[in-house]
Formats: C-alpha cells, sequence, structure tokens
C-alpha cells in the first residue's frame, strides 16, 4: 500500500518537472495553502526564562525572524499559531501553559526551546521543575542547548516550516488540527499536594506507527 | 458641476457601469469571504471548548465575571482629575495669552474656571481633599 502511493508520488512529482521544462507550471491546493501557512506563523509572546532573551534577539534586527515571516508575536493565544516554550517550566507554571496551548486556535505548534523546556535541563532533580514541557503538550520541535542561540531557534523554525509544508489535507496522515474526532484541548494539570496531577497525560504523543 | 450634468444629458445612461462596479466591488470582498469559509467546512472542522472559549487572563483561571458594575462614587476622582489635570492643560496657553486677550475671551475663560472651582468646592465639601 505504502509502496503503490511512493509510485503515485514519484510519478507526480516527473510529470511536474517534465511540464515545467516547457514552461507549465503546476500546483495544488495542498501545496498553496500550506506555502501561505508556513510564511506566516504568528508566534505568541511568552517568554519562561533566559531562553526568551535569546528568542527576543532572534526577533531583533541581527538575526531578524522577520525574513520567514514569523515576526509578528501575538500578545493573545486567540491570534497565534506557534508557541516558544523558551525557558524552565516550573511546576505552577505548567498549567498556565498548557492553558495558553488550549486556548490557541488551530492549527497550532509547539517550539521547546532548550534543555529546560525539553527534560527539565540542569534542574532535573529540582522539586519544582517541569520534566519537559511535551509532558502536557505535544512538541514540534526540540532545540537543545543552555540557552540555545538565536541560529538554533531559527533553525528550529525552518524545521518547523518543512514539517509544515509536509503536511497533508486529506487521507489518513492527515494532521490531528484536521481530523474532527480528536481533541483540540489537552487536560491542564492541577497542583496537588506532590507536585502536578496527573503527573503527564499519555494521550499527548500517538503510538509511533511502524512503516511496512 | 455643469460638465457633470452636460455629461449626464449627453453622454449614455452612467447607471449600468455604476452598478456593475458596486456589484464588483460587493463581490471582490464576499468571494474570499465565501472560499475561506468554503474551506473552513471542507477540511477545518471547528473545535470548541471549555479551556479554548474560557476568558483570556494570561493563562491563569478567570476569577468571576468579566461583567462587573464600577462603583459610581469613583466620580469623585474624574472631578478632582478634571480640576487638577485637564484645567493645567487650558491655563498654560491662556496665561501665555492673557495680555492679548479681548474681554469676552477673558470671560468665557472664567466662565469655565468657575465651573471647575465648583467642582472643587463640591469636592471640598465632600470630605475627599482631607487626608485621613
Amino acid at each position: 500500500m505504502g509502496n503503490v502511493m511512493e509510485q503515485n508520488e514519484k510519478s507526480v512529482q516527473e510529470l511536474k518537472t517534465e511540464l515545467s521544462k516547457h514552461g507549465v507550471f503546476t500546483t495544488t491546493f495542498q501545496e498553496i495553502y500550506n506555502w501561505g501557512r508556513k510564511n506566516s506563523v504568528w508566534p505568541l509572546t511568552f517568554g519562561l526564562a533566559c531562553c526568551a532573551i535569546e528568542m527576543i534577539a532572534t526577533t531583533m534586527a541581527r538575526y531578524d525572524l522577520a525574513r520567514f515571516g514569523a515576526e509578528v508575536f501575538r500578545a493573545s493565544p486567540r491570534q497565534a499559531d506557534l508557541i516558544i516554550v523558551s525557558g524552565t517550566v516550573t511546576k505552577k507554571m505548567a498549567p498556565q501553559v498548557v492553558r495558553l496551548y488550549n486556548q490557541m486556535p488551530e492549527p497550532k505548534y509547539v517550539i521547546a526551546m532548550g534543555a529546560c523546556a525539553i527534560s527539565g535541563g540542569p534542574f532535573h532533580s529540582g522539586y519544582n521543575v517541569l520534566k519537559g514541557i511535551d509532558r502536557y503538550i505535544p512538541v514540534d520541535v526540540h532545540i537543545p542547548g543552555c540557552p540555545p542561540r538565536p541560529e538554533a531557534l531559527i533553525s528550529a523554525f525552518m524545521t518547523l516550516q518543512k514539517k509544515i509544508s509536509e503536511q497533508q489535507l486529506t487521507g489518513e496522515e492527515r494532521p490531528r488540527h484536521l481530523k474532527a474526532e480528536l481533541p483540540s484541548e489537552f487536560p491542564v494539570p492541577e497542583f496537588g499536594e506532590h507536585g502536578l496531577e496527573p503527573t503527564e497525560n499519555a494521550e499527548v504523543w500517538n503510538p509511533l506507527k511502524v512503516l511496512q | 458641476m455643469i460638465f457633470a450634468v452636460n455629461l449626464l444629458m449627453v453622454g449614455p445612461n452612467p447607471w449600468p457601469s455604476i452598478v456593475t462596479l458596486l456589484v464588483a466591488a460587493v463581490a471582490f470582498g464576499l468571494t474570499p469571504l465565501g472560499l475561506a469559509w468554503l474551506w473552513a467546512v471542507k477540511f477545518s472542522p471547528a473545535k470548541p471548548g471549555k479551556e479554548k472559549n474560557a476568558i483570556y487572563e494570561c493563562g491563569l483561571e478567570s476569577p468571576g465575571d468579566a461583567w462587573i458594575q464600577f462603583k459610581s462614587s469613583y466620580y469623585l476622582y474624574a472631578i478632582i482629575f478634571l480640576i487638577f489635570d485637564v484645567e493645567a492643560v487650558f491655563l498654560l496657553p491662556f496665561a501665555v495669552a492673557f495680555t492679548g486677550l479681548t474681554l469676552g475671551a477673558c470671560v468665557a475663560m472664567l466662565v469655565f474656571l468657575l465651573l471647575l472651582v465648583e467642582g472643587l468646592v463640591w469636592a471640598c465639601q465632600k470630605g475627599v481633599l482631607q487626608w485621613s
């Protein structure tokens, strides 16, 4: 089944290159749609710790995230499609991060920036630090580093753009936000007696599929 | 004006072109909206939810309702603000141009001042200016 689809895709690509040699430009709705989306990602104005300083530097003139269409940092989750978790997520802050993510409209993306957002980083053994934001929300791109340089954030952003441009509009492979039956909200953890409850959300990452 | 009237009388009827332009302008605005709506219906399912539709408070849960009534007694602050802040804005040009003013302008300004001083007397009577 997978082979047939790959063959199909290959012949379509061959046809497109053949046509482009004769000066005929062809495209699909999906390509135009994704091209528009990937070049206009609006991040949420949301900084948590020292990584946020690097994120701010990325948007400024020297590194200029505007080249990728992402300079419009929105102050409200209603208008944002990307949340950059930039820094240490304490257990006290985690419910707010998840709630902000829940309040963003679909399609929405997450970049976990820096060692803390990925795993707790240097505070991994701390009693009050979350061991990675991907316990509660689905992270699209992880950036290692403490803190990552602006170039690393730009690289992560380009990775996200690549991911967006490859998303399917139809079929079983289409992303979560296009499937009506899948939820757009994730459970907000509550601050209990011994840390966050639940300690993690098993539904965030669907089990990986084995390709044959 | 005469030119326009002449054009109307001599030239062809302008209304068809005006109506055509109007329809085109409205369609130009409505078509993208309609296409976006169709796209959303076809591809992008709406996913409202309790958290998503909640009041936005920087990620915190909103305590209580946002539609609350403010106490009407705050009008005293408004009066004091008018007297000491807004009035000063008008007093400065008044003082600068004072020697060149006509009697009428001076009287008008004095009436304005009187109105605000009345407010000051009112605030004084209410005991707002007393430090406790």
